[in-house]
C-alpha cells in the first residue's frame, strides 16, 4: 500500500495532539505558580503578622506612693520622681516571696520597661491619684509577649528559653489569677518606634509617609499635568521634544536607587538641606513619580478625540481655552487613575529613603516637613533586620497595614477607572 | 522648631494674596469697563484680568522663594564657617563638616558628640541669628514683591490690555517649564554620580576598579590599622549582580512568557478578566515586603532542602534572593510580552492555521517569532530591572563580596554595596563614601543602555504592524 500524505499526517496526529496539550498545560502551570506564590506570601505574611494586632497586658495594683513619689507639685520634680520604684513595690507585692536581688530583677523584667511611663503620664494628667491605689493594666516585656502568644514553648530546656523557670511560674500563678491577659494593641497604631517591640508602634512611620506622599502629591501631579498638555497639546514635532520623550522614557526605568544616590549629592550635600526629612524624601519621590504620571496622563489625553478639539476651536476658543475647558476636563479621570497608581508606588519605595537617611532611629512621632522621620517601609526594613522574636510578628503586621493602603488605592484607581471611562 | 514652620506659613500667604490679587484684578477690570461704556469694550473677559493680576502676584514671590530656600543653609554655613576661628578654618574638610554639624546639633539643641567650646556655641548663636534674619528678610522680600507685583498690574489694567495673551502666553511658559523637569533630573542625576565617581577615580584608577578581584571596602582609617585594604575591584560584585539577575531571569522568562501567552491565545474572557489583575498584583507589591518574605521564609527553606539532600547551602544564597526576584518581574514579562502577542496581526494566525497548524505550533512557529524583537525588548527591560533591584537583595543577599556562581553561596550585588557604603556614618570624601556614586554610575550607565536598546527594539517592532 502506498502511504499518501493524509497517512504522514494522520501518524503524527497523536503526538501533535499530546503537544498541543503540553503547551496548554505549560501555560496553565504558569500562572498557577504566580498565583501560588501570591498566595503563599499573603498567607505567610498574615500568619506572622495577625497576632501583633493583640498584645499581652499585665494587671497590677499601683499604690501611688507619696513616700516614694516625694515633691510632685511641680512638673520639674515629676520627671525625676521614682515611677519605677512605684511599679516594682506593686509587683513585689504581689510575690512576696520574691526576696534577692537578682529575683527582683527577673521579676519586673516581665512588665515592660516603659510601664513606669504609662503611670506617670497616668499621674500626670490626674495628680489626685496620690495615696490611691488603681488598677492598672500595663504592657507586659515582648518576652512573656511571645510565651503568652505560643510565638515560644514551654517545654523546651530552660536554657533554651528566654525566660527561666522561675519566671514561667510567675506567669502562670498570673495566669491562674486573670491577671494577665491579651488586648487589642493601640500601643502598635498609637506609638513611634522603639527598641522595645512591646513598645513599637507605626504611627511614626505613618506620618512620615504621610508628610512624604503629601509633598510628593502637591509637586508631582501639577507638575506631571503640566508636563503632559504641554507635550502633547502644544509642543511641535522637533528634536527639543524628542529629547524631552526618550529622557522621560528613560527615566521611567531608571533603578530607584539612583534617585537616592541623586537626592543625597544635590539635595543633601550640594544645597544642604536636612537629613531624614519627608520633605526631601517627598522631592526625590516627586522626581520618581512625574515620569509615571506624565506618561499616564499623556495617554489619558490621547484618548480625547479630536472632535472635541476642533468643536471647540471651531466656536473660536483659543487653543489654551479649548485645552483647559474642554480636552483636560475629560482627561482628568484618567490623570488621577495614573497619579493614584505613580503614589502606591512611591509610597512602597524603600532605597531612595535610604540614601537620603530616613532610616535613622527615630522614636518621636514627626509634626511637619522637616522633622526627622521614617517611612512605613524603610520602617518594615529597620524592624526586618531586628533580632527580637517579638519584631517578626511587628514587621508582618506593619506590612499588613501597607499593603491594605497600597490595595485601597489601587481599588480606588480602578473604580475611578470604571466609573469615568469613556469609549468615544 | 518655631522657624520651620514659618516657610509654609508664607507659602499660604503667597497663596492667599494671589487669590486676592484675582479678586481685585477682576473688580478693577468691571470698573474700567464701567468707565468705558460696558463689560464688551473690554478686550478680553474679566477673569483674565484677574489671573494675569494673581500669576504675576504669585509668581516671581514663588521663584524668589523656592530658590532661597534652596540657597539659604548653604550660604548660611559658608558665612558661619567664614567667621570661626582661624585654627578652626584651617582644618581638614572632614573635620571641618564634623564641626560644621557640632554647630548645627546646638542651634537644635540637641547634644553634641565632642565638648563644646566657646567659640562654637558662638558660632551657633551666630548661625540662628543669621539664620533668623534670612527667614525675616525672605518674608518681607517676598510680601513686598508680591504686593508690588498686584499694584502694578493693577495699575495697567486697561479695556485695551490684551489680558488673555499674557495670560496664555504665562500658562505656556509654566507648562515648558514643567515638561524640562525630566531633563534637569537626568541632567542631576548624570552630574551627581558622575562627579563623586571623578573623584573616587582620581584616588582608585579606573582600570583597578574595573579589573580588580577583590571587594573590600573597609578603609584603614588609621595608618597601622589589619584588616582594612580598601580593595575596590569591583568584578565580584558585578558576578554576583549577574548571577542573582540571571536566576531571577531563569524564573521570570519561562513562567512570564506562558503566562502571557496563555491570557492571550487560550484564556477565555472571564478567566482572562480575574489572572491578569491577580498577576498585576505581583507588581504592586513593594519590594521591601518580598525581601523580608525572600529573607524569613524562602531562605530557611532553601537551606533546610539543601541540607535534607547534603548540601550546604548559606543562609544568604544567591538563589532565595534570584528566585523572589524572579517573580516580582513575572508581571513585568507578562504584561510586555501580552502586548506585543496582541500586536501580532490575526492574518497570520489564520495563515497558519490554513495550513492544519494546531495552536500551539502556531503559537511556537507563527505568533512568537512574530513577535520576537517585543519579547526581546521586554526581557532587557526585566532585566534592567532585575539589575536595579535594590530592597530584595539587601534583605535577603549577602554583603560579602564571593566570586563565584554556584547559587548556594552567598554573593553581593552593586545596591547592596550602594547601601551598605552608604547607610549609617558616612565619612565626606572617603573612597568608601565615593565608591557608592563609582558604582551607581555603572548601574545608571548599564540600565541606560539596556533600556535605550529595548525602547529602540520595541518602537521598531510596533512600526512593523502598523
Amino acid at each position: 500500500m502506498i502511504e499518501t500524505n493524509i497517512d504522514i499526517v494522520k501518524k503524527g496526529l497523536g503526538k501533535r495532539y499530546r503537544a498541543e496539550k503540553r503547551f496548554r498545560i505549560y501555560g496553565v502551570c504558569a500562572i498557577a505558580a504566580s498565583l501560588i506564590f501570591l498566595a503563599f506570601l499573603f498567607i505567610s505574611i498574615g500568619t506572622n503578622g495577625y497576632t501583633a494586632f493583640q498584645q499581652t497586658f499585665i494587671r497590677l495594683s499601683i499604690y501611688f506612693d507619696p513616700e516614694i513619689l516625694g515633691d510632685t507639685t511641680h512638673r520639674e520634680s515629676l520627671a525625676s520622681a521614682n515611677f519605677p520604684a512605684i511599679v516594682k513595690q506593686s509587683l513585689l507585692k504581689m510575690f512576696p516571696e520574691v526576696q534577692s536581688r537578682g529575683e527582683k530583677k527577673q521579676l519586673t523584667s516581665l512588665i515592660s520597661s516603659g510601664a513606669s511611663y504609662y503611670i506617670r503620664d497616668m499621674f500626670v494628667e490626674d495628680p489626685n491619684l496620690i495615696g490611691n491605689t488603681v488598677q492598672v493594666w500595663i504592657p507586659a516585656d515582648d518576652d512573656v509577649d511571645m510565651l503568652i502568644k505560643g510565638h515560644t514553648e514551654r517545654g523546651v530546656e530552660e536554657a533554651e528559653r528566654r525566660l527561666n523557670n522561675k519566671q514561667l511560674g510567675w506567669i502562670e500563678k498570673l495566669e491562674r489569677d486573670g491577671n494577665i491577659e491579651k488586648r487589642f494593641n493601640t500601643i502598635f497604631f498609637t506609638a513611634g518606634d522603639s527598641r522595645e517591640p512591646e513598645l513599637a508602634g507605626i504611627w511614626g512611620a505613618a506620618s512620615g509617609s504621610f508628610f512624604t506622599m503629601i509633598v510628593t502629591l502637591l509637586l508631582s501631579f501639577p507638575i506631571g499635568v503640566a508636563a503632559a498638555i504641554y507635550l502633547e497639546e502644544f509642543a511641535k514635532k522637533n528634536r527639543w521634544t524628542d529629547i524631552i520623550e526618550v529622557n522621560i522614557n528613560n527615566l521611567a526605568a531608571v533603578p530607584s536607587i539612583v534617585f537616592g544616590l541623586l537626592g543625597l549629592a544635590v539635595f543633601l550635600n550640594f544645597f544642604g538641606m536636612p537629613r531624614s526629612a519627608p520633605l526631601v524624601g517627598g522631592l526625590v519621590m516627586t522626581l520618581m513619580t512625574l515620569p509615571v504620571i506624565i506618561i499616564a496622563s499623556r495617554a489619558a489625553l490621547k484618548s480625547v478625540p479630536p472632535s472635541i478639539r476642533e468643536a471647540a476651536l471651531g466656536v473660536g476658543a483659543s487653543q489654551m481655552q479649548m485645552v483647559f475647558h474642554h480636552v483636560l476636563p475629560l482627561a482628568l479621570p484618567g490623570m488621577l487613575t495614573g497619579a493614584i497608581i505613580g503614589m502606591a508606588r512611591a509610597l512602597g519605595e524603600t532605597a531612595p529613603l535610604l540614601m537620603i537617611g530616613m532610616v535613622a532611629f527615630i522614636v518621636d512621632v514627626p509634626s511637619g516637613f522637616t522633622d526627622p522621620a521614617t517611612a512605613l517601609p524603610v520602617q518594615i526594613f529597620l524592624w526586618a533586620d531586628s533580632p527580637e522574636r517579638g519584631f517578626l510578628e511587628k514587621t508582618s503586621a506593619a506590612i499588613m497595614v501597607l499593603l491594605t493602603f497600597l490595595i485601597a488605592m489601587n481599588a480606588l484607581a480602578v473604580i475611578l477607572r470604571k466609573k469615568f471611562e469613556k469609549r468615544w | 522648631m518655631d522657624t520651620n514652620m514659618n516657610p509654609t506659613i508664607l507659602l499660604l500667604t503667597i497663596l492667599f494674596l494671589s487669590v486676592m490679587g484675582f479678586i481685585m484684578g477682576k473688580r478693577r477690570s468691571y470698573a474700567v469697563a464701567n468707565d468705558a461704556g460696558g463689560i464688551s469694550e473690554l478686550h478680553s473677559r474679566p477673569t483674565y484680568y484677574g489671573s494675569l493680576t494673581a500669576l504675576w502676584c504669585a509668581i516671581p514671590a514663588l521663584i524668589i522663594f523656592s530658590f532661597w530656600l534652596l540657597f539659604e543653609s548653604r550660604i548660611i554655613t559658608d558665612l558661619v564657617i567664614s567667621s570661626l576661628p582661624d585654627q578652626l578654618q584651617n582644618l581638614p574638610a572632614d573635620r571641618l563638616n564634623l564641626i560644621v554639624n557640632d554647630i548645627k546639633n546646638i542651634v537644635n539643641g540637641n547634644i553634641v558628640s565632642t565638648d563644646s567650646n566657646p567659640s562654637m556655641v558662638a558660632a551657633a548663636e551666630h548661625y540662628k541669628k543669621l539664620n533668623s534674619l534670612s527667614h525675616v528678610s525672605l518674608t518681607v522680600i517676598v510680601i513686598v514683591v508680591a504686593i508690588v507685583a498686584m499694584l502694578v498690574i493693577q495699575r495697567t489694567i486697561n479695556p485695551k490690555l490684551r489680558a488673555r495673551n499674557h495670560v496664555e502666553k504665562m500658562i505656556k511658559y509654566i507648562l515648558i517649564a514643567c515638561s524640562t523637569i525630566a531633563i534637569f533630573t537626568t541632567i542631576g542625576i548624570v552630574l551627581s554620580v558622575l562627579y563623586e565617581s571623578i573623584r573616587f577615580f582620581k584616588v582608585i584608577p579606573l582600570t583597578d576598579f574595573l579589573t580588580g578581584l577583590e571587594w573590600s571596602p573597609q578603609m584603614a582609617i588609621r595608618a597601622d590599622q589589619v584588616g582594612s585594604s580598601g580593595s575596590f575591584g569591583v568584578v565580584p560584585v558585578f558576578m554576583g549582580t549577574i548571577l542573582i539577575s540571571a536566576i531571577a531571569m531563569c524564573v521570570a522568562v519561562p513562567i512570564g512568557l506562558m503566562s502571557a501567552i496563555y491570557l492571550s491565545e487560550y484564556a477565555n474572557r472571564t478567566f482572562r478578566s480575574i489572572a491578569k489583575p491577580l498577576l498585576e498584583i505581583l507588581a504592586g507589591i513593594p519590594t521591601v515586603v518580598y525581601g523580608f518574605f525572600a529573607a524569613l521564609t524562602v531562605a530557611p527553606m532553601i537551606r533546610d532542602t539543601g541540607a535534607f539532600f547534603w548540601l550546604d547551602v548559606s543562609s544568604e544564597s544567591a538563589l532565595a534572593a534570584g528566585l523572589v526576584m524572579g517573580i516580582m518581574i513575572i508581571p513585568f514579562v507578562s504584561s510586555l510580552s501580552d502586548d506585543v502577542i496582541n500586536a501580532v496581526p490575526q492574518s497570520l494566525r489564520d495563515g497558519a492555521y490554513a495550513l492544519g497548524a494546531t495552536k500551539s505550533e502556531t503559537i511556537r512557529q507563527v505568533v512568537v517569532p512574530a513577535a520576537l524583537p517585543g519579547i526581546v525588548g521586554s526581557v532587557l527591560l526585566a532585566v534592567s530591572r532585575a539589575i536595579g533591584e535594590t530592597m530584595i537583595v539587601v534583605m535577603a543577599a549577602g554583603m560579602s563580596a564571593n566570586l563565584t556562581v554556584n547559587p548556594l553561596k552567598t554573593v553581593t550585588t552593586v545596591t547592596v554595596q550602594i547601601v551598605a557604603l552608604l547607610v549609617g556614618d558616612q565619612e565626606f570624601d572617603s573612597p568608601k563614601t565615593l565608591a557608592a556614586f563609582a558604582l551607581g554610575l555603572m548601574l545608571f550607565i548599564v540600565t541606560l543602555i539596556l533600556n535605550v536598546i529595548a525602547l529602540v527594539v520595541v518602537r521598531k517592532y510596533r512600526e512593523q504592524y502598523e
